[in-house]
């Protein structure tokens, strides 16, 4: 039987299954194989913040989402076109979501009366004619490949564990995705257990051999591969990016890097990827807790390295305090905040925009801190070197946000040339500033406003400085009321006069009378609905912050320029509330604050009301 | 085989042969502690015992928290870094850390260390991060004028504790043995010769030495040490601890001798009961920490009999030594790292 091949120009895939069923596992896999075929693509995962939670109930649902085409995109989608379903749990937390007609691959193996009754099914959903508007494809993934790796000297587990291999397969033959990686892949993981790896290879495998034979999938589907500029390409999350970004920064800055830090989701996975490259010179200490974790990074800082502390909200309310210790002793340190809902400990997997008005004000005193926000997953390497480059070169202590958006979600990456990258290197101060030889450590650099750097190890320049405030150039404890007034003034034009790049605007006709406007992780869904809304007719500019302290200088003339302004955000309108008491613009807010990032559809649906509305 | 810089505590931090005095580590700064405080004292002793170490001045860093003690910092003309309430450690960890050469002092108190910044003084502890610790004692909240604090005695009658305090003290010497420090000892304000001493040992050792001061606030606590300064009755409580010693203190009828207690720990006996092979040798150097903790455990009842001296010298690698030795195996197995190879690792695929 020869099989129908069709023509796509996007697909969205939803893997979803239990924990334990290796969803983010398969979900990275494929998205390697897309990558390495060349689609652009963006992914989603959505795991619960319990390790195991128990097996085949609602809370256990973990997922993972692709949105792969053969043109640039700018989300993981909105809508799944095909669910693989693992369980009655995936189907039951996922099909909400998935619009009638898309298909569905369920592992009938797994729908067994008790796992149905688990999640309140009555019935059996693959039987009887509830999911007759989409279009159901019954598969006992489990039995088939424990029946592939008969003769293969592993236990049934083992076997039954390779499903999502088998899954893979299937999915690989059904998107002609390239399988070698794949391959190759399974045989580096598991290569002291040989006999698992090519138990795993089989099963992969034998679903793709599947796909070819069965009746049940009729057409397999082509993505053609997108034209992106050219360059050399690898598919990187923004957590992944943050930490080459921050090592990259130790290399054009030529200092160490200290990492003192303390594992919190979602922003462990920096600490882990930056510890795997001490041969950079990078030190990791993973801290007692989040307040030892900034308070070794500042002390290294005090000693000459690039030091960094990475955290998210929770973390960043204990940082604060020595935060605010850098910003009184001039010192660099950068703050990495990787955002997820709050208050408290929240939803510690899921993500939000909810901590800038922290990030901005959070500390005690007139405490004026640069606060940077990545926009996409690989703009956190960007991003990285930036907050280290503010940090170095106005001696301050630099808030970066991600989010765990950003932190997890992946996107092609065209890899910079080295020599692209901004040269970010400080020179020591080692040589007496003041009157017969003294040193001054707050005399500043008259245009940067900058304090000099002398670092331990310096004859002749030692020098005390303290949370107590100082006397203007000398560093002295200092207690008089206008030197006070002084020093707060200074401390505050330091960070205003940061050189930050001018807002862009994006308006292909030049005329559009609406702006959206964002920050953050909301970047990709906000143009791809400005992308709808012009598809659809309309005009709408989009415009996009990376820079939050200070603003771009001409983020005023912006927002003024237009009819109006909407801005969206995961959150209950914290930029809107300063661009509105700064500008006294009467910025529109949309918010939501579900945990998830925003629809490209959701954003259009809005975009085009404001359009509409007088 | 891992070089723990036995006995060459000082090995890695820049000498001077020029000659030091005092005078170059006064700092410019007006000392503004109450008159009659301890801490000038110990600030004198400091002052003139850190020329003897021969270390550069610009190499050594006083790091303090906050409290009347963690001013210390700004009257020492070397690099300093005065903090927050109980971060010293934390932040000094990071520079001793990062900085195998740098001499790193934490000047701390019973409230700064042992209250609001308990974890990070354990934790440097145990992790032996490479920093001299000086915890001046005084028993009492100064700073904040005169609030109980961890190592006041219970039943304490303070402004914030009109009816007694309830808690039970920390010992720190105790604390500081159960977090398996290297290098524990305890001196006091009044007898400079012991007090620099004491010093010298902690400064040569490599790793983290912690040094408890018993240290008078003449304001909010005066005369808590007197029993150990007052001839009458010092040498009947002081238990002078040396290396390689019997242990035995007082005088005359009343000299008694430290044994070992049949209920595992340690008591004190008349000297004239025991016989001389059965008094308890001091053994600083003891990999285990059991019996410096029995010994630790003496001055309970509090101030009956205190021991005074180096309970544990210990030497294991310091923790800057173990994190530099892995970034060297990391760049001897595999090169210096390059950028251009990370950003290209994994799989990449080209375009144009």
């Amino acid at each position: 039987m020869t099989k129908q091949v069709q023509q796509l120009d996007r697909v969205i895939i939803r893997f979803a299954g239990d924990s334990g069923d290796g969803m983010q596992l398969t979900g990275d896999r494929f998205t390697a194989e897309t990558a390495q075929f060349g689609n652009d693509l963006s992914t989603l995962p959505n795991f619960p913040a319990e390790i195991r939670a128990p097996a085949g109930t609602l809370p256990g649902v973990s997922s993972f989402q692709l949105h792969f085409a053969d043109h640039d995109i700018l989300t993981p989608g909105d809508a799944p076109n095909v669910l693989v379903a693992m369980n009655p749990a995936a189907l039951k937390a996922n099909l909400g979501d998935l619009p009638k007609g898309a298909d569905i691959i369920a592992n009938t193996d797994e729908f067994t009366k008790r796992n149905l009754s688990k999640v309140g099914y009555d019935g059996n959903p693959l039987e009887d004619d509830s999911l007759s508007e989409w279009r159901l494809h019954a598969v006992p993934l489990t039995s088939l490949t424990v029946k592939a790796l008969e003769g293969y000297d592993i236990s049934k587990k083992d076997a039954e564990r390779a499903k999502n291999m088998f899954a893979l397969g299937l999915l690989s033959w059904l998107y002609h995705r390239p399988t070698e990686g794949t391959i190759q892949f399974l045989e580096a993981k598991f290569a002291k257990k040989p006999e698992i790896a090519k138990a795993n290879i089989a099963a992969f495998q034998a679903g793709w051999n599947y796909g070819e034979t069965t009746e049940s999938f009729s057409v397999s589907y082509e993505i053609k591969p997108a034209t992106l500029r050219p360059g050399t390409y690898r598919n990187i999350s923004g957590n992944q990016a943050l930490a080459y970004g921050l090592i990259a920064a130790s290399v054009q800055s030529k200092l160490p890097l200290f990492l003192g830090s303390y594992p919190i989701t979602p922003a462990s996975d920096i600490l882990h990827e930056l510890s795997k490259h001490k041969r950079f010179g990078i030190r990791t200490f993973q801290a007692e807790d989040e307040i030892a974790g900034v308070g070794a990074a500042l002390g290294a800082a005090f000693g000459g390295s690039l030091g960094v502390t990475t955290t998210s909200g929770p973390g960043v309310a204990l940082k604060a305090e020595t935060v605010g210790l850098a910003v009184t002793t001039e010192l660099p340190l950068i703050v990495v905040d990787v955002q997820r809902a709050g208050p408290s400990t929240g939803m510690p997997t899921k993500t939000e925009q909810t901590d800038l008005l922290m990030a901005l004000y959070g500390r005690n005193g007139e405490s004026p801190v640069p606060v940077l926000a990545a926009a996409t997953p690989s703009d956190c390497f960007t991003m990285a070197i930036e907050a280290a480059r503010i940090a170095l070169k106005y001696r301050t202590p630099v808030m970066l946000l991600s989010d765990g958006y950003l932190a997890n979600g992946s996107e092609p990456w065209r890899i910079p040339e080295i020599d692209e990258l901004p040269d970010i290197s400080v020179l020591f101060t080692t040589e007496p500033n003041g009157d017969d030889g003294a040193y001054l450590p707050f005399k500043r650099d008259s245009e940067t406003l900058a304090r000099p750097w002398a670092v331990p190890g310096t004859a002749g320049l030692e020098h005390r400085i303290g949370g107590i405030e100082k006397a203007d150039g000398t560093g002295n404890i200092s207690y008089d009321p206008d030197n006070h007034d002084k020093m707060v003034r200074l401390r505050q034009a330091k960070i205003d006069g940061i050189d930050v790049p001018d807002l862009t605007v994006d308006d292909p006709d030049g005329d559009a009378r609406v702006l959206v406007l964002g920050w953050g992780s909301t970047y990709g869904p906000i143009a791809a609905a400005a992308r709808r809304v012009r598809a659809a007719g309309h005009k709408v500019a989009q415009a996009h912050l990376r820079h939050l302290n200070p603003l771009p200088a001409n983020t005023g003339e912006v927002l003024r320029s237009y009819d109006k302004v909407l801005l969206p955000e995961i959150n209950l309108g914290q930029l809107a509330m300063l661009l509105r008491a700064r500008y006294l613009v009467d910025v529109i807010s949309y918010n939501r604050v579900r945990g998830l990032p925003f629809k490209a559809a959701e954003l259009a649906a809005v975009i085009q009301d404001v359009i509409e509305s007088d | 085989m891992t070089d723990t810089l036995n006995g060459k505590g000082l090995a890695l931090i820049p000498r001077t042969d020029a000659k030091q005095t005092l005078k170059d580590f006064k700092s410019d700064q007006e000392v503004r502690w109450c008159p009659g405080c301890g801490d000038y004292a110990i600030l004198a002793a400091v002052q003139s015992f850190l020329p003897e170490l021969g270390l550069r001045r610009e190499n050594i860093v006083f790091v303090s928290g906050i409290g009347c003690s963690s001013r210390f910092p700004y009257y020492l003309n070397t690099y300093g870094f005065h903090s927050i309430h109980g971060r010293a450690p934390a932040i000094a960890t990071g520079l001793a850390a990062s900085r195998p050469d740098l001499s790193v002092w934490v000047i701390t108190g019973d409230g700064d260390a042992l209250s609001i910044g308990g974890n990070h003084l354990i934790h440097a502890l145990r992790r032996n991060v490479n920093l001299n610790i000086l915890l001046f004692n005084n028993r009492i909240y100064g700073l904040t004028k005169g609030q109980y604090s961890p190592t006041s005695e219970i039943g304490k009658i303070t402004k914030s504790t009109p009816m007694g305090s309830l808690d039970k003290p920390f010992n720190p010497i105790s604390l500081a043995l159960g977090a398996e420090a290297g290098f524990v000892a305890r001196t006091i304000d009044s007898d400079r010769k012991h007090l620099q001493s004491v010093l010298r040992q902690a400064a040569e050792h490599r790793g983290a030495s912690l040094v408890e001061i018993y240290q008078n606030c003449n304001i909010f606590n005066d005369g808590a040490f007197d029993t150990l300064k007052d001839p009458g009755t010092r040498d009947e409580i002081t238990v002078r601890l040396e290396h390689g010693q019997p242990i035995v203190f007082g005088t005359g009828d009343n000299e008694r001798a430290v044994r070992l207690s049949p209920t595992g720990g340690v008591e004190v006996v008349r000297r004239a009961e025991v016989a001389d092979s059965e008094i308890l040798v001091h053994d600083a150097h003891n990999p285990d920490p059991s019996l410096a903790f029995a010994l630790s455990r003496l001055d309970e009842p509090a101030f009956e009999h205190v021991p005074i001296g180096v309970f544990r010298s210990v030497d294991r690698p310091s923790y800057d030594h173990l994190l530099n030795e892995q970034v060297q195996t990391a760049t001897a197995e595999k090169g210096t790292g390059s950028l251009a190879d990370l950003l290209h690792g994994g799989d990449t695929w080209t375009i144009g």
